[in-house]
This record gives C-alpha cells, sequence and structure tokens, in this order.
C-alpha cells in the first residue's frame, strides 16, 4: 500500500539509489548495492520505502525512435492565451497524443509551453491549425522546431541535494 | 454549392487560421467569406504568402466554403508568383469581387 501524503526524509544514500536508478532503473538489489558498496538488503529496504511513500513513482522505458526507424521532429510551443480559458486549453492540449509535456507560465502574458512531436514540418502544421489554434481562448502561438537536443533527461543529479553546509545532509520531500 | 451556403458562417475549429510560418498563429481568424476579405487586407503580407503558396486559401475557399471558381481564381494568382503588398492587393481583389457577386446575387 502507498503512503502518499506524509512527507518522508531521505539521507544521503537514498539520494544515491535514485540517482542510480534513474541511470538504469534494471539493476538488481545487488548490483546497485555493489556500486554504492552497501548490503544488498538495504538497497532493497530503502526501494521499497521510497515506493512506498510515492519517492519513487513508476519505472518507464525510453524509446530511441530513431532505432526503429520512425523519423520525427520535436517542436515547443508557445501558446498566449485568454487567461480565463487558459486551464482549458492546457487540458485539451494535454489530450493530444502529439503533445508530450505541457505547462503554464506567467510572465507578462499567460503562455502555455508545450512540448509536441510530429512525423514532419507539414503535420506539425496540421496539428496546430487544425486542433490547437482553434481551441477557445488561443490568442497566438509561437513555435520553435529543435534542430539539436543538448541534453534531456534525470533531474535529480548527483549534486541537486548538495549539502550547502556541513550538518545539511537532509531534505524532506513533499509528496 | 448554393449561394448561402458558401457565404455562411463556419464553425470555429473549420474557420481559417492566419499564421506567418509553421506553427506560428498570427492570432487573426476568419469563419465566413465576409471575414475572410476583410482578413485578407489587414494581416502581413508574409502571412498571405505563406499561406497562398502552401495552397492553403484555395483548399479552404474550396473544402470549406465550397466555392470552387473562387478556388481556381486564387490558384491563378499562385501562378502570377506576386508577393508582397502586389499579392495583397491583388488577392483583395479577387476575393472581394466574389464575394460582392454572391452577396448581390444573393440579396
Amino acid at each position: 500500500m502507498k503512503i502518499k501524503k506524509r512527507r518522508i526524509a531521505l539521507d544521503d544514500l537514498d539520494w544515491k539509489i535514485l540517482y542510480a536508478l534513474q541511470e538504469n532503473a534494471r539493476q538488481t538489489y545487488s548490483e546497485t548495492g555493489r556500486l554504492l558498496n552497501v548490503a544488498h538488503s538495504t538497497i532493497y529496504e530503502r526501494i521499497k520505502k521510497m515506493e512506498k511513500h510515492g519517492v519513487i513513482k513508476k519505472y518507464t522505458t525510453v524509446v530511441d525512435l530513431e532505432k526503429i526507424g520512425i523519423k520525427y521532429l520535436t517542436a515547443v510551443m508557445t501558446i498566449i492565451t485568454d487567461p480565463k480559458e487558459s486551464e482549458n486549453v492546457a487540458e485539451k492540449l494535454s489530450e493530444f497524443d502529439e503533445v508530450l509535456e505541457v505547462y503554464t507560465s506567467l510572465s507578462e502574458e499567460l503562455l502555455i509551453i508545450a512540448k509536441v512531436v510530429a512525423k514532419d514540418q507539414g503535420k506539425l502544421h496540421s496539428l496546430i491549425a487544425q486542433s490547437v489554434a482553434p481551441l477557445p481562448g488561443v490568442l497566438r502561438i509561437r513555435t520553435s522546431i529543435i534542430t539539436k537536443k543538448h541534453k534531456e533527461g534525470l533531474w535529480v543529479g548527483p549534486n541537486f541535494n548538495a549539502p550547502k553546509e556541513k550538518g545539511d545532509k537532509q531534505i524532506a520531500v513533499e509528496r | 454549392m448554393p449561394t448561402h451556403k458558401i457565404l455562411r458562417k463556419v464553425l470555429r475549429e473549420k474557420a481559417f487560421y492566419f499564421f506567418s510560418s509553421i506553427g506560428n498563429y498570427i492570432g487573426e481568424n476568419a469563419a465566413s467569406l465576409e471575414e475572410f476579405v476583410g482578413k485578407i487586407r489587414e494581416v502581413n503580407p508574409k502571412s498571405l504568402e505563406f499561406h497562398l503558396y502552401r495552397g492553403d486559401f484555395e483548399k479552404w475557399v474550396d473544402e470549406v466554403l465550397g466555392d470552387a471558381g473562387l478556388a481556381e481564381k486564387i490558384k491563378e494568382l499562385r501562378n502570377q508568383k506576386l508577393i508582397g503588398e502586389n499579392l495583397q492587393g491583388q488577392l483583395y481583389q479577387t476575393i472581394l469581387k466574389r464575394y460582392n457577386e454572391l452577396k448581390t446575387g444573393f440579396t
């Protein structure tokens, strides 16, 4: 059973395990233990604890579509919306298979930023012209096609939770 | 297609949305031939170039409004390789003429 409401404190070892699992979630408890110089039973207990508390949300598979011959492009859409409709626009965008990520941002205007994939520029434009622009509340759209990916990936790196001062070793994670 | 159908207002998902380039929507749209004429005169000619040379205008006029004759006239303009304000003026006159013909015949 998962306990998602409570906060839990992670120590150095928990963070190291999280980082190791994000590099390779299929490694065994023994392999992780050897990597971190800790008994595999300890690794097992720590992982189970983090799963139970919802710190580890899921294990997933990252597919390289190019390896199976699927060519595609990635683009970032910045959508300026009527503030009254922005939640609806974000919800509708989230329903499209081609839209991978959706964020709301408040700068000078209310923006929705979405990462989208399409097989080619024609398909990308059709999606935006036929499905996104007509959504009520969409005022303007700016789209940037990504030409090179420099980094993608893990959000918890080894330095993410580096202590600022001596003794500051733990951080509580809100779930 | 009957005149009143060509002149009707279509649903917002069938409206014409003006872009300046791939994926860049400029915030202008037209849901009828009347609105379309007005927008042709208002929007930046770069947007008109983008749509004309992709064949978007003739496709929308034919498939959504159902006016194959006007679609053909727009296609002829495309073949003239017009750009900028020259394109804007010619396109506007072509569509306005057709709109006035339909409107006169209908009323």
